[in-house]
C-alpha cells in the first residue's frame, strides 16, 4: 500500500483492476459451486480421492465430506438439512424415511465392502459356516473342537481350548452388515440379537473400531472377531472363508464381493441386503454402501454438479477403486444407477 | 477482597504455631475447587510459612480497613478496575461455560428420563435393538474402575512424592519428576493402543499365574472368570497410569510447602527419617494430598479413549478384577456417531449427565468430609 501511494499510475490502475474483478465477481462466484455432505467413515478413503479427482478436472466444482458417520449422515441430510448428500452403510429404514424433511430421498450405490472372520488360533487354517459363526456369536460354541466347527474343516485337528468371541462395540456399518447376515442363516441370532449398527451381544469383548477388533484377536490366544475387508487387506490380516449360499466356502476378496451385488436381486430403490446372496463364487458378507441424494434439492446448480459428479463416480470413478481396496459396483448395477441418476436432472 | 483478607486472617495465626486460634476455615473454602492444580496447592498449609510476619500482622490489623492500605496505595486507578474487570469476566465466563453444559446435558437427557422413567435408566439392561437403556453397569464400571485406579495410583504417587522430596537426591528427583510429568502429555488414544499391544498380554499372563497359583486364589470373587487380560484390572492400570502425573505432582508441591524450619525440628528431636515423614510430613500436608486425590480422581472419572480399548467393553455387572466392563464416558464415545434414533441420542446424553452428577457429588462428599475432619483434627494438631 506504502508503496502504491507513491506512484499514483500504479494506484489508478489497481483501482481500474478492483473494478474489473468486481464486475466479474458474480460470474465467478456462480461458476464454483460447494457442495457438501456427511456420512460413513467406511467411504471416507475413496470418497476423498474421488472429490480430489473430480475437482482437478472440473475445478468449478468442490465437494466437502465429513466423515461423522452413517448416523450423523442420515440425521444431518434427512433431519437437520445442512449437507447436500447423505452417505450410509446401512440403508435408511422406512419410519427414517418418513420422517426426513426432504421428500423423497433416493440411495443410490457407490461402492461395496466385505466383513469378514479374524480369528487367533496358531497353526490352524480354518472356515466357517453361517450357522457356525451365529453360534459362536450366540455363545452357544464354546470350545474350538465344537462338532459344528469339526464338521465345517474336516481333517483339521482342533484344540479343545475355550473361544472368546470379539465384536465392535462402537456402533459401525461393519456390524450391522455382520449380524444381518448371522441373522439372515441362523433365526436364533435374528430372535436374540438381531440387526443394528450396535446390537446387544450375549458373549464376548468389545473392541473400538477395527483396529480394536483386530488388536484384541491378535492378543487373545482362541479369539474370533470380524473386521472390515479392507481393513484386513491393507493390514495383511488373514480371514478365515465363509460359506456361501451356494455351499461354497468363499474367500473374501474385491471380486467375490463384487459378485455378490451382481447376483443379489435388486430393487428398485437399492435399499437391500446382500448379505448371503445366491450364486456360485460370491462372498456372502458383503454390502452396498449408499450415497443419499434428493432429486427435491432446492439449489439447481449444486443439483446439476450432483448429477455431473455421480454420473462420473458410477462410471470412470468405479477405476479408483479396487487400488484402495473397495469393491467396484457390477456392470448391471452401474447400469441400473446411471438411470435413476437422471432423476437429478 | 472479603476472600483476601478472611484468608490471611486464617493464615495468620499458623504461621506463628503459638497462636491460640487454630485455623479451619480458609483452607477449607478453597479445596473444592480441585480441578485446578494451582488451587490445590495454593491451599497447603505450607504457604504461611511464605508469608511474611510484618506483612500477615499488617492485615490483620487492617482488617477492617481496605486493602490498598496495606500498600499505602489509592484503589481508584483505571488500570485497577480494567485488570478487576478482566479477571471478574474471565471467572464469570468459566461459571457460565460449567452452567451452559450443564443445562444442554439436563436439556438432552430429558426425552430418556421422559421414555424411560428415572427407575429404568438406572437399570442394568442396555439393548439400543430394543431401545432399552439403562445406565446401572455403567455407573459401575465407572465406579470399580476409578476405585482400582485410585488405589494404584494413590500410593504410587504418594510415596514417589516423598522420595522425591524427602530421599533422593536432586538431580535424580528433577529427573524423574519430569518424567511422569511428561507422561501427562501422552494421548490417551496412544496409551490406550499400548495397552492393547502390551499391558493387556502382561495382565493376562498375571491373571493365569493368579488361577493357577496353588494358594486358591481363584476361588475369591475378585479373581472369578477367565483370565483373558482385558478387563477392569487393565484398564484400572491404565487409569492409574493416567492419574499418576497429577497426584505426583500435587503432592511433590505440597511436601515442597512444609516448613523446613519444623521439618528440622523433627529432626532435632531425635526423630528418624521414617518417623519425621510418617508423623509429621504427611500428617502436615495430609489436606493438600486429599486435594492431590480428588484432582487425581477427577482425571480418572471421564477418562474415555483408553479404557474403551482395554475394558472389553461388555455393559455388565461383575465385581471381578478379571471381567470385563464398560464405562460411562466409554459408551458415550463408542456409541454417539452411530446412534439409531433420537432416542438413543438421549439416552448417551443422559448418561453424561449422570457422569456430570457423580462428579458433583463426589466433589461434595470430599468438602463435607473435609469439613468433619477438620473439626476432628485440625492440622496442626496432627501436625505435633
Amino acid at each position: 500500500m506504502i508503496q502504491l501511494r507513491r506512484n499514483p499510475m500504479n494506484f489508478r490502475s489497481l483501482i481500474r483492476a478492483a473494478a474489473i474483478a468486481l464486475a466479474l465477481a458474480p460470474a465467478g462466484i456462480a461458476q464454483t459451486t460447494q457442495i457438501s455432505g456427511a456420512g460413513g467413515t467406511f467411504i471416507y478413503p475413496l470418497a476423498s480421492k474421488w472429490f480430489h479427482e473430480y475437482n482437478t478436472q472440473h475445478p468449478n466444482i468442490q465437494i466437502n465430506y465429513q466423515s461423522i458417520g452413517s448416523g450423523g449422515g442420515i440425521r444431518q441430510f434427512s433431519i437437520e438439512r445442512t449437507v447436500d448428500f447423505g452417505e450410509t452403510d446401512g440403508p435408511m429404514n422406512d419410519q427414517q424415511l418418513k420422517d426426513a424433511k426432504i421428500q423423497p430421498i433416493m440411495h443410490l450405490p457407490l461402492a461395496l465392502g466385505g466383513v469378514v472372520p479374524i480369528y487367533n488360533l496358531p497353526g490352524h487354517t480354518l472356515r466357517f459356516s453361517g450357522p457356525t459363526l451365529a453360534n459362536i456369536f450366540l455363545g452357544k460354541i464354546v470350545l474350538w473342537d465344537d462338532a459344528a466347527i469339526a464338521k465345517d474343516n474336516p481333517g483339521v485337528k482342533l484344540p479343545s481350548d475355550p473361544i472368546t468371541v470379539v465384536h465392535r462395540a462402537d456402533g459401525s456399518g461393519t456390524t450391522y452388515t455382520w449380524v444381518d447376515y448371522l441373522s439372515k442363516v441362523d433365526g436364533e441370532f435374528q430372535k436374540k440379537v438381531g440387526v443394528g449398527t450396535s446390537v446387544t451381544w450375549p458373549v464376548g469383548l468389545g473392541g473400538k473400531g477395527n483396529e480394536g477388533v483386530a488388536g484384541m484377536v491378535r492378543q487373545t490366544p482362541g479369539s474370533i472377531g470380524y473386521v472390515e475387508l479392507i481393513y484386513a487387506l491393507q493390514n495383511n490380516i488373514a480371514h478365515a472363508p465363509v460359506q456361501n449360499a451356494a455351499g461354497e466356502f468363499t474367500n473374501a476378496s474385491l471380486d467375490t464381493v463384487s459378485a455378490a451385488a451382481a447376483t443379489a436381486k435388486i430393487p428398485a430403490d437399492y435399499r437391500v441386503s446382500i448379505t448371503n446372496a445366491p450364486g456360485k463364487g460370491v462372498y456372502p458378507v458383503s454390502t452396498f454402501t449408499w450415497i443419499l441424494v434428493s432429486p427435491a434439492l432446492p439449489d439447481a446448480a449444486k443439483k446439476k454438479a450432483l448429477h455431473e459428479f455421480l454420473n462420473w463416480a458410477v462410471t470412470k470413478g468405479q477405476g479408483y477403486s479396487k487400488d484402495l481396496g473397495y469393491a467396484p459396483l457390477p456392470k448391471n448395477v452401474v447400469q441400473m444407477v446411471l438411470k435413476d441418476i437422471e432423476k437429478l436432472k | 477482597m472479603e476472600n483476601i483478607q478472611q484468608e490471611r486472617e486464617g493464615r495468620g495465626p499458623a504461621a506463628f504455631p503459638d497462636a491460640e486460634k487454630p485455623f479451619e476455615d480458609a483452607p477449607l473454602m478453597k479445596l473444592p475447587e480441585v480441578s485446578d492444580p494451582l488451587q490445590a496447592t495454593a491451599e497447603q498449609p505450607g504457604l504461611e510459612a511464605v508469608a511474611e510476619p510484618a506483612l500477615v500482622a499488617a492485615s490483620a490489623e487492617a482488617a477492617a480497613h481496605s486493602f490498598p492500605d496495606v500498600y499505602g496505595r489509592s484503589t481508584g486507578r483505571v488500570a485497577d478496575r480494567i485488570f478487576r474487570f478482566a479477571t471478574g469476566s474471565c471467572a464469570l465466563l468459566v461459571a457460565g461455560l460449567i452452567l451452559i453444559a450443564t443445562f444442554y446435558m439436563a436439556q438432552g437427557s430429558i426425552p430418556a428420563f421422559k421414555d424411560h422413567g428415572l427407575g429404568a435408566v438406572l437399570s442394568p439392561v442396555w439393548d439400543p435393538t430394543n431401545q432399552k437403556y439403562g445406565a446401572l453397569a455403567f455407573l459401575f464400571g465407572t465406579g470399580f474402575t476409578s476405585l482400582i485406579g485410585m488405589a494404584i495410583a494413590m500410593p504410587l504417587g504418594v510415596l514417589t512424592a516423598v522420595a522425591l522430596v524427602e530421599i533422593m537426591p536432586g538431580r535424580m528427583a528433577q529427573f524423574i519428576s519430569l518424567a511422569v510429568e511428561l507422561l501427562a502429555a501422552i494421548p490417551s488414544v496412544l496409551l490406550g493402543l499400548w495397552g492393547i499391544f502390551q499391558l493387556v498380554p502382561l495382565v493376562r499372563q498375571v491373571e493365569i499365574a493368579i488361577v493357577k497359583s496353588p494358594l486358591g486364589l481363584r476361588k475369591l470373587p475378585i479373581f472369578s472368570g477367565a483370565p483373558m487380560g482385558v478387563g477392569f484390572l487393565a484398564a484400572g492400570l491404565l487409569l492409574a497410569i493416567m492419574a499418576l502425573p497429577f497426584i505426583l505432582s500435587v503432592t511433590r508441591e505440597v511436601l515442597l510447602q512444609v516448613p523446613t524450619a519444623q521439618k528440622e525440628a523433627a529432626y532435632a528431636l531425635g526423630a528418624t527419617r521414617w518417623q519425621a515423614i510418617w508423623r509429621f510430613i504427611l500428617p502436615y500436608s495430609w489436606k493438600g494430598i486429599f486435594g492431590a486425590g480428588l484432582l487425581g480422581l477427577a482425571r480418572v472419572l471421564g477418562e474415555t479413549m483408553a479404557v474403551t480399548m482395554v475394558i472389553g467393553n461388555t455393559p455388565q455387572i461383575k465385581a471381578s478384577l478379571f471381567a470385563s466392563g464398560y464405562t460411562l464416558a466409554s459408551v458415550i464415545a463408542n456409541e454417539f456417531t452411530e446412534a439409531p434414533s433420537n432416542l438413543a441420542i438421549s439416552a448417551l446424553i443422559s448418561l453424561g449427565f449422570i457422569l456430570l452428577l457423580v462428579s458433583v457429588l463426589l466433589n461434595a462428599a470430599a468438602r463435607l468430609m473435609l469439613f468433619y475432619l477438620n473439626r476432628s483434627m485440625g492440622v496442626p494438631k496432627g501436625a505435633k
